[in-house]
């Protein structure tokens, strides 16, 4: 398994430093003008939530060489059909989701079953920077500083009983706060899972924060697992359950078109979906396409995962 | 409606100012692309967004099935609404539907695939959306050449009829390009599927009728005759 060498980028670096001190600038206003209360919560919600910058006990562990994406782009360009399914919907109607309180319900085929309050599980395991590319199944991509920990710390917690195969993780459900929800463009709560060797993948991320600070509302707050070699969709996002079943989850794109969405869906040139090409994609800021890495560039570390599988039908 | 009504006969006068209207708002969705891009280029908001050539994709693909509905809608408006002037203006209505899938048709090929040839035939062959969507492209194009008067002429009016009704062909190749092309939510697509029904389906509903008149009339001259 390869990994390579951390390097020696600093969270507070890779934020748009115009942006970050924008940012700075607006809550040190509105402190001094008495604004904060009053302000932050309608403005600013997540400037003024305590926790809002994290602080990373490990540096980078940079699996993407290329540039990062713009902490602009990241955040306004989403599928998160929980706010609508145009892609700027989630940056224009996340606020409305309420991330505290929060509790993740870890339940199943576990010894250690447990209600995980946000802030427990902020606190489980030390909080590491992650540089992972994100390919899309639309064909486009990121490359985006994720801030979170392996899931498998997690997952080593609750032990896992024998009979546990699969890990099957779901959104909140809450249409008052998800305004998406209100029309079934997918059945909801949305529902992803991962074979329990590929959720103890170290890659595998229960994500918490980007670009240093706590998840924005529209990227999956507060918690969502990362996948980096599979497409965005098998990560999901804003999740209140995670439940280790014996049988292969019905997940919520394989239900909808099983044809075009598989349980895997792991990144892969050769299988195109059925209505595009999947060999090459658009770097959200390039303008040419780039061409599509197996694995999204990861097979070194997890293409042993899949040895003896037909990729082509387990797509 | 009572202003409207007045404007069942236009002189060329009014004719002359409805046009340079219609041309100006036409020409508004292209002008507020131009914006758009302008605003990405300067940093500024009102822009193309974090994935700007989908998003000029997508826009000019729009334009292009508004502008077909809106031609459509011509004949349908003047038989309802009475509106005989607005045939004055389906010929720009329609190459401006033309202009906006050339558009299209070009945003594909350069920005998106970057003349990459081999790639493209691949993707008109293998991709049904783009098949379809490339099919209502080339069928547009004889439209689009045959709509001086001088070809008006040259066809003959009723070849000239029979060759533009690929316009309805045209317009539900270009509604099936949406609908395949969208992941999950088609209530757009599905939209302009209603609208383009309700069009045609009043084309064949007067169709029909009149046949039933043609009909009525010839079995009434023949109950005459006997």
């Amino acid at each position: 398994m390869i990994i390579r060498p951390p390097t020696d980028i600093l969270p507070s670096e890779i934020t748009d430093q115009p942006l970050y001190s924008k940012r700075r600038e607006f809550l040190q206003f509105s402190a001094a003008t008495g604004l904060a209360t009053l302000a932050g919560g309608i403005l600013a919600p997540r400037e003024a939530h305590a926790l809002s910058k994290l602080s990373v006990a490990k540096k980078a562990m940079a699996t993407a060489d290329d540039p990062l994406t713009p902490l602009r782009d990241v955040t306004s360009y989403n599928n998160f059909y929980e706010f609508g399914t145009d892609k700027g919907d989630p940056a224009a109607y996340a606020a409305t989701l309420k991330t505290r309180p929060w509790t993740v319900t870890v339940e199943g085929e576990v010894k250690r079953p447990k209600v995980y309050d946000i802030d427990e599980l902020l606190k489980l395991a030390p909080l590491e920077e992650r540089i992972y590319r994100l390919r899309c199944v639309e064909g486009w991509s990121m490359v985006i500083p994720w801030i979170g920990y392996s899931l498998s710390e997690l997952i080593k917690r609750v032990e896992p009983t024998g009979k546990a195969k699969f890990v099957e993780f779901t959104t909140l459900q809450a249409p008052d706060q998800m305004p998406g929800q209100k029309s079934a463009v997918l059945n909801w709560p949305y529902v992803e899972g991962l074979r329990l060797d590929e959720a103890m993948h170290p890659l595998a991320l229960l994500g918490v924060g980007l670009y240093g600070e706590v998840l924005p509302n529209q990227n999956g707050a507060p918690v969502r697992i990362v996948v980096p070699w599979k497409y965005g969709f098998k990560s999901a996002k804003s999740i209140v359950k995670i439940r280790f079943v014996e049988k292969e989850p019905l997940t919520a794109w394989n239900r909808a078109a099983p044809s075009e969405y598989g349980f895997y869906s792991n990144v892969n040139p050769d299988v195109d979906h059925p209505r595009w090409s999947q060999a090459k994609e658009r770097r959200i800021g390039e303008f040419g396409k780039r061409k599509t890495l197996p694995f999204n560039g990861y097979a070194d570390q997890v293409a042993q995962l899949y040895s003896g599988m037909d990729l082509k039908k387990s797509f | 409606m009572a202003r409207f009504a007045k404007l069942k006969t236009l002189d060329s006068k009014q004719l002359g100012r409805l046009k340079v209207t219609a041309f100006a708002a036409a020409t508004l969705p292209f002008l507020l692309l131009a914006l758009r891009g302008w605003n990405s280029w300067r940093g500024q908001p009102f822009n193309l967004g974090a994935n700007p050539i989908e998003f000029i994709t997508r826009d000019l693909g729009e334009s292009t099935l508004i502008f077909l509905m809106v031609t459509l809608a011509v004949t349908p408006l003047r038989r309802l609404a009475g509106w005989q002037w607005l045939i004055k203006l389906r010929r720009m209505l329609g190459l401006f539907a033309f202009f906006y899938a050339s558009l299209h048709f070009v945003t594909y090929i350069w920005l998106d695939q970057f003349f990459d040839l081999q790639d493209i035939v691949k993707d008109v062959i293998k991709r049904p959306f783009i098949t379809v969507g490339f099919l209502a492209f080339l069928c547009l194009l004889p439209l689009a050449l045959t709509s001086t008067n001088a070809m008006v002429k040259r066809l003959g009016g009723k070849r000239w009829q029979a060759l533009h009704r690929l316009v309805y062909g045209i317009a539900m190749l270009g509604v099936v390009h949406y609908w395949w092309l969208v992941k999950r939510d088609i209530r757009e697509p599905l939209l302009y599927a209603g609208i383009l029904a309700l069009l045609l389906g009043m084309r064949i509903y007067w169709t029909v009728q009149k046949r039933k008149q043609a009909t009525g009339a010839s079995a009434s001259a023949i109950a005459q005759r006997m």
